[in-house]
């Protein structure tokens, strides 16, 4: 989706301002651990994967978005994906008061004890497939002017330039049919554009952007 | 609210605190999470992973020719070799820093980073502006932090947009050859991982 997510290359938010390395905490309220660790705890539930998670997130309303913090928009997903799995209600969240009872059926939580071995296993996108990658290294590609309404990660300053294929990953799981829950394999390619072709004259002449895009976002040039 | 370093987005509510209280209590009654968990996960990523890990990666292949070579084509299995493994570094990708070449990674669609060597982002490399510009204007976030690059050097930007996850590879301060592993690691700034700054210089440091 053309939504605010997707900001490369747009102007007027003013500066970076970072904070010292030497002098800047992980979190910066209590509340932003409490955020991140729930939204990860409730997603080892396995109701949703990280691309629904995204895309739970950028399907806020554009201001909003822009307008929280990091943490905020992690807690505005969050609360969707409970709610768009009957995991709370509607009611529950707005007043905090439990309506139902656990669910005996559902498993388990995420235990501490759990908790180091699930973050060392990670999960692998990796996928095979039995078809060969359409296009070889070195060879050029222009991204197809495509404006999917749901989530895709072909940003939008990519789309209907040309590059060249600089390293192929293998088969990773399609992210725009993953925030559907469906688990496709495709191609995925480090593609690289120079500054000019995506910036015109505004873009450094020995400069490039190297995006990773998957083969259906991608045609011959 | 301690959050004020930054004019990039409004404040808080500040029932968020309650709202977030109250979410957690609620999750816990209805037996979704386990509170205990909650407080691993978060001491995890504040106490135990973070940029020191990545530093020692790249002291290593600093010192140990073969593993740099490893390192630069297997990254995951490198530096999964050094312990360092898991969630947001299921692949990743290491990439070198040369006289004429310097290199930065940004998200620009969310906040995509490789957690097992670096810990979770800083708040600036999940900003709107950060992700706004780094593509189109890298020299010009460069300078923000302090870095200059010459005219002629080559900037390539890594927009982590599907799961591989970038980390760089920066040069070797000089006058450095007769320091330890432990001593080079402490030259590696988190920054110097993400591009937006070089290798602290030898006299910024303390040997141990």
């Amino acid at each position: 989706m053309n939504g605010p997510h997707d900001l490369g290359g747009q102007d007027g938010l003013g500066p970076i301002r970072p904070e010292s390395e030497h002098d800047e905490p992980v979190f910066h309220a209590s509340w932003e651990r409490r955020v991140f660790a729930l939204t990860l705890a409730a997603g080892a539930s396995g109701q949703w994967n990280l691309d629904e998670s995204r895309h739970a997130r950028e399907r806020q309303h554009p201001i909003s978005y822009l307008s929280h913090s990091y943490y905020e928009n992690w807690l505005a997903g969050l609360e969707t994906l409970l709610l768009e799995n009957n995991m709370v209600t509607p009611d529950e969240l707005a007043s905090g008061i439990t309506g139902s009872l656990p669910d005996p059926n559902r498993s388990p939580p995420l235990q501490a004890t759990d908790v180091a071995s699930a973050l060392h296993r990670g999960k692998s996108v990796q996928m095979p497939i039995d078809r060969p990658a359409r296009f070889h290294v070195g060879e050029n590609v222009r991204v197809m002017n495509n404006h999917p309404r749901g989530h895709t990660r072909a940003p939008r300053y990519t789309r209907g330039r040309t590059g060249l294929i600089k390293t192929y990953h293998g088969a990773h799981v399609f992210p725009d049919q993953h925030a559907k829950g469906e688990r496709v394999g495709e191609p995925l390619y480090s593609v690289e554009f120079t500054s000019r072709e995506l910036w015109g004259t505004g873009g450094n002449p020995l400069d490039a952007i190297l995006v990773d895009l998957f083969e259906p976002y991608l045609e011959h040039a | 609210m301690t959050h004020d370093h930054s004019d990039d987005h409004t404040e808080p509510p500040a029932d968020i605190e309650l709202r977030v209280k109250a979410l957690e209590t609620l999750l816990v009654e209805k037996g979704l999470i386990d509170p205990a968990a909650l407080d691993v996960l978060i001491d995890t990523y504040e106490n135990k992973v973070g940029p020191k890990n990545g530093a020692q990666v790249v002291a290593k292949a600093w010192t140990d020719p073969a593993y740099r070579t490893w390192l630069l084509e297997d990254a995951a299995a490198a530096i999964s070799s050094l312990g360092f493994a898991g969630r947001q570094g299921e692949h990743i990708t290491v990439v070198e820093n040369t006289p004429g070449v310097h290199n930065l990674v940004v998200c620009t669609l969310c906040s995509c980073y490789p957690w097992p060597v670096l810990g979770l982002p800083p708040t600036w490399y999940k900003s709107a502006p950060y992700r706004a510009r780094a593509v189109a204007d890298p020299r010009g976030v460069l300078k923000e932090f302090g870095t200059e690059l010459p005219d002629d050097t080559q900037i390539n930007v890594w927009d982590s947009t599907a799961e591989m996850r970038y980390l760089i590879l920066p040069e070797r301060p000089t006058d450095t050859d007769d320091w330890s592993t432990e001593d080079l690691a402490l030259l590696v700034s988190r920054n110097a991982m993400i591009g937006t700054e070089k290798a602290r210089l030898p006299k910024e440091v303390k040997r141990q």
